[in-house]
């Protein structure tokens, strides 16, 4: 049986963040994917957090983990927050129509 | 038994933020993002963070993939105009992807530990104390002015979202507490003094 080390899970963390990119540049008219991209690119973050702090075993990483889940959590309500208002003054959520919200 | 509990949950979060990001229908995007949230989980609670692995649930999965469901939902896109650029956008996002993802396997396959990173443990993880005390520990003592300016950024986060989202509609009735409590008996009630048979 192959004992499951650190590099194994950095290896799903920089798949995950990858598929984030990816999703960002794919997505990118679709303000919606986007965001969930950043959630997807966030947790892989999150999970190179926790990998180290089990391997170095420090709590440390948890800690800021959690700190990095609740910008996530702020950054999810205040992005959708802006989409709602958006979609209300325009009626639609195209990436291309928000450059009118410039100056 | 835990290599194949690692092999479980990674495997199903990669195939979930795969279908994320490919998905036609955004409903399906959040549900897919709903099982990778429960998969990353799962690899927490592999690795020991048994706190993190609950607040992903609790966090994640109850309330940041609700609300997007709520608002996937509520608004009234057509979201097959919206994916119109993806196959435009295929060789672009694939070229980057595969940057970002060599750059990284770099990284991992050559990075090195410093051989005293172990004893640098800034908070050393007790085999005695449970994941959840010793965060918990560390959260409120060591780390204070961190969680305080985290209260901070939900708070900020908390009113921005109202002050975002609240609109006020004219012709719409509403409760005026001022007022209300500023009146008095003397100011609304009027008592009339009514002759006998005579009617008012």
């Amino acid at each position: 049986m192959v004992t499951i080390g650190l590099t194994h899970y950095l290896v799903v963390a920089a798949i995950l963040f990858t598929l984030g990119i990816a999703g960002i540049i794919l997505n990118r008219k679709n303000i919606i994917v986007i965001l969930m991209s950043v959630e997807l690119i966030l947790l892989s973050v999150n999970l190179n957090f926790v990998a180290f702090s089990a391997e170095l075993s420090d709590l440390t990483g948890q800690v800021f983990a959690l700190f990095v889940l609740t910008v996530a959590a702020a950054e999810a309500a205040i992005g959708l927050a802006i989409l709602v208002t958006f979609y209300r003054n325009r009626g639609s959520i195209a990436v291309d129509d928000i450059n009118s919200l410039k100056g | 038994m835990a290599a194949v509990f690692f092999y479980l949950f990674s495997v199903v979060l990669i195939a979930s933020a795969f279908v994320v990001i490919t998905a036609r229908n955004p409903v399906h995007s959040v549900l897919f993002l709903i099982l990778a949230f429960c998969n990353g989980a799962g690899l927490f609670l592999l690795q020991g963070a048994e706190f993190l692995a609950m607040i992903l649930i609790v966090v994640y999965v109850g309330a940041v993939a609700v609300l997007f469901l709520f608002v996937v939902m509520m608004l009234d896109v057509d979201f097959a105009e919206l994916k119109q650029g993806f196959q435009k956008y295929l060789p672009a996002g694939a070229a980057v992807g595969a940057v970002v993802l060599f750059e990284l396997a770099f990284v991992a396959v050559n990075w090195q530990s410093a051989p005293t990173a172990h004893e640098a443990a800034a908070v050393p993880i007790l085999a005695q104390v449970t994941n959840t005390a010793a965060l918990g520990e560390v959260l409120y003592t060591k780390y204070v002015i961190f969680s305080q300016v985290s209260a901070l950024v939900l708070l900020t986060a908390m009113i921005g979202a109202i002050v975002l989202t609240l609109r006020h509609r004219p012709n719409v009735k509403r409760q005026n507490i001022e007022e209300q409590n500023s009146r008095t008996a003397k100011s609304v009630v009027e008592l009339k003094k009514v002759p006998s048979r005579a009617g008012v």
